[in-house]
């Protein structure tokens, strides 16, 4: 089985220099280039691979770039960001890839730079991955020093000049136009869509805002082909992917595989199964914005189309088990207390409905909720509904919370009825009727 | 237009418009916070919410947030959606969850667009049981009172303030549910249009310090339109008194005039109505003998002296006021007779204004007003220090920097209401705005080009600007490179512009550069171009006076040493505001009466023999013509107490009982009424000739019935004057005007001006202003928003300029002074007002560092300068912008009778008032 | 004032970008990292060298969660609260803490060693729970192992 994103790494996680990448075949893609390929070659390429963004969207890559303004005539310059603002409470891959492999993601921008006739680069790092931002800095000073970056590729007149920007830290940051609000030293609140950052993103000018992950695949599809890069996967969507499982399985961790792996096969085959002594109850396939899948929906070939609308969404492809010995009232507590902290403040269901909704998932787990409360939560579930904010956040923050009502009912249930958590030790609330 | 379908009704909209902005227009309730008609969509609140359908199958539809939809034609939405509504009503909820609840304790009680919108949305019961935020208030200085609890998070305040204002101290702060909108440390909002923050905010965070002082509830005031007396510009604004008090001001829609906001000084300069030192009585001196203070008197005893004295006077001088009504000043004309009526200004003074009404008269291109500017696209300013004598219109030009770049949003589909989005594109460019003058302010930095010097320095710029533009346009001689290259950029920035606007004025009283901006202007229309052109004059009645016509200052002066007469009437002026100390000493040794008709003790009114009290704008109607020559009538707000009445009717009773004795009466003998006093101004000049049409006259009714000055709701009538009388007197009568002081009368829609405030049922707040339009944004209903006066009617430039001034060098040992205004401090009136006075700077002259290298003096220090006859203590202020061989003074209240610019040797000043002051 | 240093390492950072103020968080990070936190003193000398005022420079400063407005100790430890290491056992790994150090979430040891925040997911779920101090993570933190990685920190 190919393992293209993941071929660079090695295995005890020190990363892979350029002399040992070029070695490897790293920059290989550039000959491509040389050879004559040209920019709409490039995104008609990645067009027909049928590569999706990795970043939990989904969105087809090729139809993304098709927006932005192409040839003479389009406003200079263009830019290219990797967002690299990996803060999606269990996820871990792009760390994984930027760690071991920081030319992988130099490639892969001088890839999308190229066929976005976009000169200037930034890989948007979140604040915290400081090793990430050294191999980063090491491989971009390299690049460099190499003349793959601030110089014309061999054979063509295109020059691209990469910078990485470290995130002061900020959920809200991973959204693509508050990204650009953050580059451009703002504070990182969401822009207003149209107009998108394709014709008008960062300092006004075109823009592509790019996954870490789909940068990655690039390179790989340059040097393989789009029939090659397609039939990596399992299904309709093409390539591999890095799935990732934490919580209570034997062994929590991340592996490349084919697109369209079944949960299930990750789940036992790779994780190991449950811990000792603890079930299976669910779990958020990709991220904590994403719905619960439940043993139900195990054998869903994990992908972007694959799995129902009403049921959830991939997202970022890392699981997070729910087991039968954690309280998932206090599962999605913690997620909707992690939402609300991240809200950026602007619009009024986001801001104010999360921490009311966090409020509330706290009292049942202090045994003060009543019935009156199941309500309010399953108003908020629709009140912070897709459509109703000004981004995805507060959707995203509803997916878990309403799937959880659907499936945990009961749990939720009991809450009320014991006056205490089932999972806690702590005594019944006393309740007074007024 | 577009037809978009609303529950089901069709509905003809403007397809530029978004649906909320479309369905306010056409009278619909839609609640809102965070749109605002002047400052776009963002998005942000969430309350617009309606359901759009894709088509008359379509059951399902979808929320969409009204302010962020286009109306494009065949949009089909509901309002009344039950999902809807819902919607918007948890929307509510949710904004109420850490709102105190304190209406009753709170300022905005009564007028407040959260209350509004919260009863619209119908949301009654609080769900939310858990400990609401708190936040800790700051003090923003003397206008504004910060209360951050009520805060909704709207996000209005600070899109004003930065966005809309250019102001830098003031931001949000925080992030998720704890925010928090105030400034990085307690302080003063230093921005001149903090005051709208007032009527920004939807809520009571930012609520009217000086109102607080003398609170009453909206509900409450009597109110009517009013023209801001502070400057030249004349913005429209709504006085509201009680109790004899004036209350407070608020913004005053007119769409060609000031929009939506006002500047800090109009907004609070108007407290002086209510100061210890106005004059209630009429005064009169004991036998006239200047030994003995005057002291009140009886009005029919006063009256009678006067009109003995005017009877046996050898002659009389009156004297005009720039800052009085066109009624008034007529009135007074009417009483000394045309030959013996003066302006009230000095000799400069009257050859700049002079010098611009000969160039709007006879020129090409036409005044610009505030919301021409607002629309400009390129803009040179020649001179003037907008911020500090024309605040709103430099307001203007901050939204006049976007026009082009705005373009770039036209070109992707960006609709111009979409405000975030528009703002993405623009980022931080700026079309062009060039400030050339002899001082650095903070517009400045929204320029695009900047030059120093000294005010021929100045107009031998604008010069070389008309020279390059117009072909035939007289040029400059030896001008350096660099002024060359600036001249040559400005050049092309107004050429290629659509809208260009030239402004100029008698801030630095320079006669060249209003001559330059003149030749620019023309040169641009020579060029095809549709420029205009805008002079900023010192007064807010300057270019009423000008058109009026009379004298200056210095021939009644000379009137009275020459001994032409010995009799003086002053009309609201302070004279040793406008001439030298001594001069205006001597004028009033010379008469043998002075007779002062003004609102505040002055100095001059300290001399008057004869002191009759006088109303302010509040308190009396009139007409006043602004910069652009747009005459606009301000309409009483109240009776005052004592002895006051409008000017004009003591003119007439002086010209009465001067009278009495003739044959018959004519003038202002005749007057009765205010219409009188209109007539008879539109009969004093041709220009004047359709002054009548300004405002409807004092005839005018409404099914029969004048129009209440007094809201429905207005509280204890009955019991107002209980202290004084057990009877409920009969409201005072008004026969000047269509207006009466009642709750009483005629309540539905009325010509612009007659609108006592803005209000309609569920819509308490000032964002009523929807319901008075018949398009959001656009003109109100039956607007009347002034009558220009001028207009050119030439086709082409009558001849150019062609005195080009030198290259400014200064001789050895002189110094050119030269005027700073302060936006707070340099306007008479405003500066008596406790808030405005507040703010006032300390006296200070400003010298380029070199300069103050020469003079040995260093920055901050305090010096003593003799000047024309006085010594004043200032403070240095070393500033780079100031031209070298010049000095800048500020004009505060202190340093007021000052004449300047004037040439001066500074070494020998300071040292003669570090002597002075010795002795 | 900006120190040397400090003012060498932003006008790098300043090269970067088209815009001289969307170097403020750049600014923001590198005067942290020197002094520790951002006071109003140090706020006001970012401002000056970017040419904006302490309002817009402590908006943006008050927006972000790795920008300290108060001083912290002379280490900071960052908890991950987030899902994974919660199920993991987050809890106890803070109750270790506050057992062995006196400090919650938010507070700083007496001697000003150690200051410890929360913080969201560090991206290190497959080893929850995870904690990071200063630049240093660590995986698979257990009450037991608390002191011994804090005491690496003096």
């Amino acid at each position: 089985m190919e393992r293209p994103l993941t071929r660079y790494i090695h295995p005890d996680g020190s990363p892979r220099l350029l002399r040992e990448y070029v070695k490897d075949g790293g920059y290989r893609s550039l000959h491509g280039l040389a050879a004559g390929m040209g920019p709409k070659d490039l995104q008609r390429l990645v067009g027909e691979s049928g590569l999706r963004g990795r970043g939990g969207g989904g969105f087809p890559t090729g139809n993304k770039w098709s927006f932005v303004p192409m040839g003479p005539d389009a406003s200079k310059p263009k830019y290219i960001v990797a967002n690299a603002d990996e803060m999606e409470p269990g996820t871990f891959k792009d760390r994984i890839l930027m760690e071991g492999d920081p030319h992988g993601l130099v490639e892969g921008m001088l890839m999308a730079g190229y066929a976005l006739d976009a000169e200037v680069g930034y890989i948007f790092l979140r604040g915290e991955y400081h090793r990430s931002a050294q191999r980063l800095t090491q491989a971009i000073a390299e690049a460099y020093a190499e003349g793959y970056l601030g110089k014309p590729l061999p054979g063509t007149t295109f020059r691209f000049d990469l910078h990485l920007h470290a995130s002061a830290g900020r959920y809200i940051c991973g959204e693509e136009t508050a990204l650009l609000n953050a580059l451009e030293g703002k504070r990182a609140i969401p822009r207003a869509k149209p107009p998108y950052p394709q014709t008008a993103g960062l300092w006004g000018q075109p823009t592509i805002v790019q996954n870490v992950e789909t940068l990655y695949n690039l390179p790989h599809i340059v040097n393989h082909g789009s029939a090659w890069y397609h039939n990596l996967s399992r299904s309709n969507d093409g390539g591999t992917k890095i799935y990732g499982i934490s919580g209570r399985v034997t062994h929590p961790g991340w592996w490349e595989l084919p697109l369209g792996t079944t949960a299930r096969e990750l789940l036992e085959q790779h994780a190991g199964g449950m811990f000792h002594g603890v079930s299976f109850r669910g779990l958020l396939p990709g991220g904590a914005s994403t719905a619960f899948l439940t043993e139900e929906h195990l054998d869903l070939p994990m992908d972007f189309s694959s799995i129902p609308p009403q049921v959830g969404r991939l997202g970022t492809g890392t699981m997070i088990v729910l087991d039968d010995q954690t309280c998932p009232v206090g599962f999605v507590l913690n997620l909707e207390k992690f939402f609300a902290r991240e809200s950026c403040g602007w619009c009024t269901p986001c801001r104010e409905g999360l921490p009311w909704v966090a409020r509330i998932l706290e009292s049942f787990e202090e045994g003060r909720a009543t019935d009156d409360d199941l309500a309010l939560l399953d108003m908020h579930a629709e009140l912070l509904g897709p459509g109703h904010t000004f981004c995805a956040l507060a959707p995203g923050a509803m997916a878990p919370l309403q799937s959880a009502l659907k499936y945990f009912r009961d749990d939720f249930v009991r809450h009320i009825s014991m006056g205490r958590c089932p999972w806690s030790n702590k005594p019944a609330q006393l309740r007074v009727l007024v | 237009m577009a037809s978009i379908i609303v529950d089901n009704r069709t509905y003809a909209v403007d397809e530029r418009k978004n649906l909320l902005a479309a369905c306010l227009g056409i009278g619909l309730n839609l609640p809102y916070f965070c749109w605002h008609p002047a400052m776009g969509s963002v998005g942000a609140c969430r309350q617009c919410a309606v359901k759009q359908f894709k088509d008359e199958h379509d059951r399902c539809g979808r929320l969409v947030m009204a302010c962020m939809t286009p109306a494009s034609d065949g949009t089909r939405v509901s309002i009344d959606d039950p999902e809807a509504k819902a919607f918007r009503a948890s929307v509510i909820e949710l904004l109420m969850v850490n709102h105190p609840h304190d209406c009753p304790v709170c300022d905005e009680g009564g007028e407040c667009h959260l209350q509004d919108m919260t009863v619209m949305t119908g949301h009654v019961y609080r769900r939310y049981r858990f400990p609401k935020r708190t936040h800790r208030n700051q003090d923003l200085g003397p206008f504004i009172s910060h209360e951050m609890n009520r805060c909704i998070q709207c996000y209005r305040c600070v899109r004003f303030y930065r966005d809309h204002a250019g102001g830098r101290d003031f931001n949000v702060f925080g992030a998720h549910d704890a925010l928090y909108f105030g400034r990085e440390r307690d302080g003063t909002l230093e921005n001149e249009f903090s005051g709208n923050l007032v009527e920004v905010c939807p809520t009571g965070v930012f609520t009217d310090k000086t109102l607080f002082h003398h609170y009453t509830r909206k509900w409450d005031l009597q109110s009517a339109q009013s023209i801001c007396p502070h400057c030249s510009l004349g913005c429209n604004t709504t006085a509201g008194e009680r109790y004899g008090i004036l209350r407070r001001i608020t913004n005053r829609f007119n769409s060609r005039v000031n929009g939506h906001f006002l500047c800090d000084r109009g907004r609070f300069g108007y407290e002086y109505v209510n100061s210890d030192n106005r004059i209630k009585r009429a005064l009169l001196r004991p036998e006239l003998d200047r030994t003995k203070p005057a002291k009140p008197e009886g009005v029919p005893q006063v009256l009678e002296v006067a009109a003995d004295r005017l009877r046996r006077a050898r002659g009389i001088v009156g004297i005009g006021s720039p800052r009085a009504s066109l009624e008034t000043n007529v009135a007074l004309r009417s009483l000394v007779g045309p030959h013996q009526f003066f302006l009230g200004i000095d000799e400069h003074e009257h050859r700049l204004l002079s010098t611009i009404l000969n160039i709007l008269r006879s020129g090409p291109v036409p005044a610009a007003s505030i919301q021409d500017a607002e629309e400009s696209d390129a803009v040179l300013v020649l001179g003037e220090d907008l911020l500090n004598d024309a605040p709103r219109l430099a307001l203007a030009l901050l939204q006049s920097v976007r026009q082009q770049p705005m373009e770039r949003a036209d070109e992707l589909n960006i609709p111009r209401w979409d405000d975030a989005a528009v703002r993405n594109v623009v980022q931080d460019r700026q079309g062009p705005l060039f400030v050339a003058g002899y001082r650095r302010t903070w517009l400045h930095d929204y320029a695009t080009g900047t030059y120093f010097g000294a005010p021929d320095d100045v107009a031998r710029l604008g010069f070389a600007v008309a020279g390059t533009i117009g072909a035939d346009a007289p040029s400059v001689p030896d001008l350096t490179d660099e002024v060359r290259d600036l001249a040559q950029r400005i050049a092309d920035a107004l050429t290629q512009a659509k809208r260009p606007l030239i402004i100029a004025g008698t801030g630095s009283g320079s006669h060249a550069t209003i001559e330059a901006a003149a030749n620019v202007a023309w040169a641009l229309h020579q060029r095809g171009k549709q420029p205009r052109l805008s002079f900023v004059l010192p007064d807010c009645n300057s270019l009423g006076l000008a058109l009026l016509g009379g004298g200056s200052l210095n021939e009644a002066f000379d009137s009275i040493s020459q001994g032409k007469a010995d009799t003086v009437i002053v009309l609201e002026s302070d004279l040793y505001r406008r001439a030298e100390q001594a001069k205006v000493d001597a004028f009033f040794d010379a008469a043998k009466t002075v007779m002062a008709i003004d609102s505040l003790e002055h100095r001059t009114t300290a001399h008057a023999d004869v002191l009759l009290p006088a109303a302010t704008y509040s308190e009396s109607d009139g007409t006043l013509v602004n910069e652009e020559g747009r005459a606009q009538r301000f309409y009483q707000v109240f009776v005052p107490d004592g002895d006051i009445v409008e000017s004009w009717r003591w003119l007439r009773d002086l010209a009465r009982a001067e009278s009495q004795e003739a044959d018959g009466v004519s003038g202002v003998a005749t007057w009765c009424n205010f219409d009188d006093a209109v007539a008879d101004t539109a009969a004093a000049v041709p220009e004047f000739a359709r002054i009548g049409e300004v405002a409807p006259s004092a005839g005018f009714r409404l099914v029969g019935q004048k129009v209440p000055r007094q809201p429905d709701r207005y509280s204890g009538r009955t019991s107002m004057l209980s202290h004084l009388t057990v009877h409920e007197p009969p409201p005072p009568t008004d026969p000047d005007t269509p207006l009466a002081f009642s709750m009483e009368g005629y309540r539905g829609p009325v010509p612009s001006p007659l609108i006592p405030q803005f209000w309609s049922p569920g819509w308490n707040s000032i964002q009523a202003l929807n319901k008075y339009q018949e398009e959001v944004g656009g003109p109100l209903r039956e607007e009347m928003p002034g009558l220009r006066l001028i207009e050119p009617v030439a086709t082409k430039a009558p001849f150019w300029f062609t005195a080009i001034p030198r290259p400014f060098q200064s001789p050895p040992h002189q110094w050119l002074l030269l005027p700073l205004s302060a936006v707070f401090g340099s306007e008479e009136l405003s500066s008596r007002s406790p808030a405005i006075a507040e703010r006032i700077s300390e006296p200070f002259m400003s010298l380029h560092p070199s300069e103050g290298a020469r003079l040995s003096l260093e920055d901050r220090i305090t010096i003593e300068l003799a000047l024309q006859g006085t010594t004043y203590r200032l403070a240095v202020h070393l500033d780079p912008s100031m031209p070298a061989g010049t000095a800048g003074i500020s004009l505060v209240p202190d340093v007021s009778g000052v004449r300047l610019p004037a040439w001066v040797d500074l070494s020998e000043a300071i040292k003669a008032g570090r002597k002075r002051r010795v002795a | 004032m900006l120190t040397d240093i400090e003012r060498h390492e932003l006008e790098d950072a300043l090269k970067h970008y088209p815009d001289k103020r969307a170097g403020a968080i750049d600014a923001l990070l590198i005067v942290q990292r020197r002094r520790g936190w951002i006071s109003d003193d140090s706020l006001l000398d970012i401002a000056q060298f970017l040419g904006m005022t302490g309002d817009d420079v402590d908006s943006i400063a008050t927006f972000y969660n790795l920008i300290f407005r108060k001083p912290v100790g002379r280490h900071v430890a960052f908890l991950c609260d987030s899902i994974s290491c919660w199920i993991m056992g987050y809890e106890q790994v803070r109750a270790q803490i506050k057992k062995h150090y006196d400090i919650d979430l938010g507070q700083t040891t007496r001697d000003g060693r150690l200051t410890c925040l929360p913080i969201a997911c560090l991206g290190h779920c497959e080893r929850a729970p995870a904690m990071m101090i200063d630049q240093d993570v660590y995986g698979n933190v257990t009450p037991e192992k608390v002191e011994t990685i804090v005491e690496k920190y003096k």
